[in-house]
Parts: C-alpha cells; sequence; structure tokens
C-alpha cells in the first residue's frame, strides 16, 4: 500500500476473503485498481482471511465471500463478488462518478 | 418401532415425532420443514436443537435468518428452554445471520464461502451434531444471484452431511411447490409439511411427512399441538382391527345395571349411552366413573357441557361425591367446549390427557356436542380412530349421546352405532300425564343381556332400576305402577285376611268338636261309674243272703247236699 499504515484514513476498506482463491484475488487487484483511479491517498486496505481468523466473520455479518466493507466513511456499505464492475463499485461504496477531491464532504447526501 | 438397520435415525426428543418417523430425523442428513407463515417451523427446528443437547447430550447449531438470537430466547423462554443457560453451557450455539440488501452491492461472481466458515466455527465451538437452519430461504431475498445461491445451497447440504451433522432447514411454503424456493429439490432425504389450518373459525395446527428417503413413516396428517411444553405430535390414525381384548368384566357402579348386562362391561369395550335431554346420561356417566375411582383406577372425565365444579356439585344431590377421587388424583376433569378447539384438535387433547394420564376409565360426555365442531362425517371418523385407539390401550369408554328426540332415538345422530360395543339407551316414558325413564339394551356384544325395560330412578342415593310393571296395558311406569302396585297390595290383603279367618273357623270347629267329645267322654265314664255301682250293690245283696243262708243252714244242721243254689 502506497500511505503509512498509521495515518487515518478517509476511506477504511475491508476486504474479506477465504484463503487465496482466483474470486479473491481478482477483487483484491479489482479493488486496488479502484481505489489508485478514484481514491488515491486516501484509503486503506485490510484484509481479512477468513480461514485464518473465522471468528471475524459474524462481526461484520459475513455470508458471501469475497465481501468487501466499508467502514469509513459511515454508513457501512457491503459490495459483494469480485468487484469486476467498477460501476456498480462505486454505487456500492456510494461513490459519485466526478473528480475524487469532491468526494469528501458529500458521501452520505445521497 | 421397527428397527432401521440401514438408516440410523436421529431422535427428535419432539413428542409423537418420533413414532411417526419410525425414530427420528434421518442421522446425519438433512431435513426441510415447511409450511406457511406461523405454523410452527422455527419451533419445531428450535425444540429438535433443544431437545437434542437437553434430553440426548447433542449439542447443536442454531443459525437464525430472521429473528434475532435474543428475541429467539425470549420467545421459547415461555416453553421452558433456556437457551442463554444452553448457550453458557457450551450446548448451544446461537448464530445471527443477516442479510440486509439495501446495504449490500453484488459485483460479479461470489460465493457463501462465509457462511460455510461460520457454521463451521460455530458447530466446532460446541462440537454440535445438530444443526438447525432458520430461514435459509431469506438468503434470496437478500441476495441477487439465484443461480450462485442455489449452486451454494446444493453445496452447503452436501457439505452439511459430510460434516456428519443432522441438520433441520425450514423453509416457508410457495404457490405450487412446498417451498419458495423449491427447496426440496436439494434437501430430499426428508420433508415435513405443517400446516395451519382454520375452518368455520377453529384452527387445527397438522403435520404431514411428506417423504422420507429410505424409510418407512406414517403418511396421514398428524395435528399436533403447541403448549407450555413445546410441541405435541399426536399419532391418531386408526389403528385397525387387530386389538386384544379382555373377557374381565367390571362393573358400571350400578348392580342392577350390571345384572342387565350379564355381570358387567367387558373392560376394554365401548359404550354408548343415549337418550333425550334430562335422562340421566351424565349420572350414568358419574357414577361409572366413581365406581371405577373406589376400585383404585383412573378415569378421565371430558365434559363438553359442563364445568368441573358444576358436574361435581349436582352429583353430589344423587348422592355421588366425586370430589375425593379428584383429590386423590384418581379422576381428571376437562370441561371445554365444543367450540374451543376444531374436532381433531379436540382429538388430539383427548389422546393428550389419556396418554399422559394413562386412565382405565375415559368417559365422554356428551359426544354429539362435537357435532357442532364439525359435520357428521367428520365427528365419525374422529370417533373411529379415538375409539380404536381406545380399545388398542384397553380403555373402557363410555359416550353419552344426546338423542334429539322423536321416533329416530335408536339412530344415534353420529352414525357411531356400529362401532360401539354396548348400546344402552334410555326412553321417556309419558303416560299418565307423566314422564318416567325406562331404561334397555339396545345391544351388547358378547353378553346374555337383559331384553327388559327397567324403570330408571334417580335417588338420593344414586341410581336405582326397577323392573317396570307389566300389566295388562304394558309397561306401567312411575305412579301408575305404584297405584297398580297399591291395588295388588290391598288385594293380597283381602286374601290373606280370608285364609286367616278360614284357619280360624277351623280352628273353632276343632274346639267344638274336641269339647263334645270331651263331654261324652265324661257323660259315658258317669253312666259305667253309676251302672258298676248298681252292680256292686245287687253283688253285695246277693252274697249278704248267701251268708244269711249259710249261717241259717249251719244252725239247722242241713246237709251239705240239701243246700240251696251255690253260687
Amino acid at each position: 500500500m502506497p500511505n503509512p499504515e498509521d495515518a487515518p484514513k478517509k476511506w477504511e476498506l475491508r476486504l474479506y476473503v477465504a484463503g487465496q482463491t482466483q474470486k479473491s484475488v481478482k477483487a483484491f487487484s479489482n479493488l486496488k485498481k479502484f481505489c489508485e483511479e478514484h481514491l488515491p491517498g486516501e484509503y486503506h486496505i485490510e484484509v481479512i482471511d477468513l480461514l485464518v481468523q473465522p471468528q471475524l466473520a459474524d462481526g461484520d455479518q459475513i455470508v458471501a465471500i469475497p465481501t468487501l466493507v466499508r467502514k469509513l466513511p459511515e454508513p457501512i456499505r457491503k459490495i459483494i463478488g469480485d468487484l469486476s464492475n467498477t460501476e456498480r463499485v462505486m454505487v456500492g461504496l456510494d461513490l459519485r462518478p466526478v473528480a475524487p477531491k469532491n468526494v469528501e464532504d458529500s458521501s452520505r447526501a445521497t | 418401532m421397527a428397527a432401521e438397520p440401514t438408516l440410523p435415525k436421529c431422535p427428535t426428543g419432539i413428542k409423537g415425532l418420533d413414532e411417526i418417523t419410525g425414530g427420528g430425523l434421518p442421522l446425519g442428513r438433512p431435513t426441510l420443514i415447511c409450511g406457511a407463515a406461523g405454523c410452527g417451523k422455527t419451533l419445531m427446528a428450535m425444540e429438535f436443537i433443544v431437545r437434542g443437547a437437553t434430553e440426548f447430550n447433542e449439542p447443536g447449531v442454531f443459525m437464525s435468518f430472521e429473528e434475532r438470537p435474543d428475541e429467539l430466547a425470549q420467545n421459547v423462554r415461555s416453553l421452558g428452554f433456556d437457551l442463554d443457560c444452553l448457550v453458557e453451557q457450551k450446548k448451544l450455539a446461537m448464530c445471527y445471520v443477516r442479510v440486509e440488501r439495501s446495504e449490500i452491492e453484488e459485483t460479479g461472481e461470489y460465493d457463501l464461502e462465509g457462511l460455510f466458515i461460520r457454521l463451521n466455527t460455530a458447530i466446532d465451538s460446541v462440537g454440535a451434531k445438530r444443526v438447525a437452519l432458520d430461514t435459509i430461504e431469506s438468503l434470496f431475498s437478500g441476495l441477487g444471484n439465484d443461480t450462485i445461491l442455489r449452486a451454494e445451497l446444493r453445496r452447503l447440504f452436501q457439505w452439511l452431511k459430510t460434516k456428519g451433522v443432522t441438520a433441520v432447514i425450514t423453509g416457508e411454503r410457495g404457490d405450487s411447490s412446498l417451498t419458495r424456493q423449491g427447496l426440496e429439490e436439494y434437501v430430499s432425504d426428508c420433508v415435513i409439511l405443517l400446516d395451519h389450518r382454520a375452518k368455520e373459525q377453529l384452527s387445527t395446527r397438522r403435520l404431514r411427512i411428506v417423504k422420507y428417503r429410505g424409510s418407512t413413516h406414517g403418511t396421514n396428517e398428524y395435528p399436533f399441538l403447541i403448549d407450555e411444553t413445546g410441541i405435541d405430535v399426536l399419532p391418531i390414525t386408526s389403528m385397525g382391527l387387530t386389538h386384544q381384548v379382555s373377557s374381565e368384566r367390571v362393573s358400571m357402579g350400578v348392580p342392577d345395571l350390571d345384572d342387565m348386562l350379564g355381570g358387567g362391561l367387558y373392560r376394554g369395550s365401548s359404550v354408548l349411552f343415549s337418550g333425550t335431554a334430562g335422562t340421566g346420561k351424565t349420572t350414568v356417566a358419574a357414577t361409572f366413573l366413581e365406581a371405577a375411582c373406589r376400585r383404585g383406577e383412573r378415569s378421565i372425565y371430558f365434559s363438553f357441557e359442563e364445568s368441573q365444579s358444576q358436574t361435581i356439585r349436582n352429583m353430589r344431590s344423587v348422592g355421588l361425591e366425586l370430589q375425593p377421587a379428584v383429590n386423590a388424583d384418581l379422576l381428571r376433569f376437562h370441561a371445554m367446549r365444543p367450540t374451543q378447539h376444531g374436532l381433531e384438535m379436540h382429538l388430539a387433547t383427548i389422546f393428550r390427557l389419556v396418554r399422559d394420564f394413562q386412565p382405565k376409565f375415559v368417559v365422554l360426555d356428551p359426544v354429539t356436542g362435537l357435532l357442532t365442531g364439525g359435520n357428521d362425517g367428520e365427528v365419525s371418523s374422529m370417533l373411529v380412530r379415538l375409539l380404536d385407539y381406545m380399545k388398542g390401550t384397553g380403555i373402557t369408554c363410555l359416550f353419552t349421546a344426546l338423542n334429539s328426540g322423536g321416533n329416530q332415538i335408536e339412530q344415534s345422530d353420529v352414525g357411531i352405532s356400529s362401532l360401539i360395543d354396548t348400546w344402552l339407551l334410555m326412553r321417556d316414558i309419558e303416560l299418565n300425564g307423566e314422564r318416567n325413564r325406562g331404561i334397555y339394551v339396545l345391544k351388547s356384544r358378547g353378553t346374555a343381556h337383559s331384553n327388559q325395560i327397567r324403570e330408571f330412578l334417580l335417588t338420593n342415593e344414586g341410581i336405582r332400576l326397577r323392573p317396570a310393571y307389566l300389566g295388562l296395558n304394558g309397561v306401567l311406569t312411575g305412579s301408575a305402577r305404584l297405584a297398580q302396585e297399591n291395588r295388588d297390595t290391598a288385594e293380597a290383603a283381602v286374601r290373606r285376611q280370608e285364609i286367616a279367618r278360614r284357619q280360624r273357623e277351623l280352628e273353632r270347629e276343632q274346639n267344638l268338636f274336641e269339647a263334645r267329645l270331651a263331654a261324652l267322654k265324661s257323660e259315658f265314664a258317669a253312666k259305667v261309674d253309676e251302672i258298676q255301682r248298681g252292680l256292686g250293690e245287687l253283688q253285695q245283696s246277693e252274697s249278704t243272703l248267701e251268708d244269711n243262708q249259710r249261717d241259717m243252714a249251719e244252725s239247722r244242721k242241713v246237709a251239705e247236699a240239701d243246700l240251696p243254689i251255690q253260687k
């Protein structure tokens, strides 16, 4: 990840996977690509492998794999699937398809 | 039940269900419970898990897709299930899965591995042998991709099998299929259908095993109850005519009645006691039970008209004290209005009480009251099952039937006459401005019963039967009989007096004769005496004369030969 770990980011994203499956790998690369494109320097991705930490699945009500959870900004939103459809990811993250700088204070207006 | 060596079963612990399924659900396989909303799916799944944890020492996982664990715990607490306690003891794991469509966006391929992992974690955390998924179909409303879901569900059920847990999956009933999403296609080992029907404002819960692969099972619809102890399925179907019979006779509590039946009822037989209103049916029923309780045998009184206290009070007026038997828990009352439940529910309630209390005698008073809860056909089919069950368990039962009067007395309203063994009929005899009761045995299988109509009396000391007066004008009852009896008594008195008079006359004659005889005898004796006395005097004078002559001869020295006549 390009940013230092300790700095609080505007976008706190969590990706749940179960092992290094094809779908998981694809989802991670799609996500990273998306974030670099739309939220450069504003995001932090945490990948949780449920095979390693299965008890974490309950907290975020994970059913499907892979699931991307937007922890911040609130409210929590989830996107399931391999994140291959960029438009759907934007809807899911409640991102407007405008210049990334303007997103900052309009996150929940819609 | 028959042993199934090929298919091991997992007992549910739900009353009655194990009997119907021949031992329980298929062990290590998923079972589908489906039905419309509010028919008890969740409860059945929950009871399966809880009973497993408490009675069979098999921990379980309850995965809920609809209700939160605290709501569930609250809901089933009224049934005596303490989920929190079981969770604490590591016998139960509650797992709540919430899928909110509004906060989920789908892009591309995914699978339900997360669900698998959570279920797996829960199973491993308590070492679960049983799993309930309630209602997994909720996933279809939360997630959009049916194709993926179906594939994943199929995988889930397969995975559950390999995991070796006995699973119960609930599903909402669909329009044309058993479940909305056709879950029955995936869960093909055992499908149980629950139903909650209301007919004429009366509701009945029913259960049917639609399929059970590799096992025989009851195929009928069985009514079930949800009460304070959980689900209670009642395996009631016609048991056929294979029951064993007893030749032991039991008293009906009225010796005269026993005489009429040739010595009492056969144990395990069924008696119908019919009559018009106010003929004493309830009294006969109560006497019957009271006699049973005095022998120390248990009985249940199902009343469809009177409450317990009313029956006890009324029976006291004929000298029948039921309260001690109730106190000693030999007699139980169950009073309910026929309109309280549907017929099936009544039957179910009766069964449950009979099964729990194990009585030897049962009374249904009056069985015709049930007619308000259903039509003739239903009532008689219910009674067939009831009778079969009673006979199968050797319970002697007495039904009372209220006849509507008129000429069709011998036609019982519910058409059960062919089912019952002994039929006592109470008949009104209206004569001379009175209404009296005559009782007779219309039929009694296997007994040499009386053909007499007897008069039925309710006295302060209970029931008395009197032989009806058979006069020239037919049967006389009531005051007519009393009058006739009085006339008879008077005539008899006259006859007795005449006899006495004649006897006295005879005695007098005898005495007269004796007296005359005595008089004659004394007269005779007097005469004899007189004659003898005369004779004596004559002889005396004769001998005196002789003496004188001898003296004279001696004095004259006359030769012996010359003496006058010797005596």
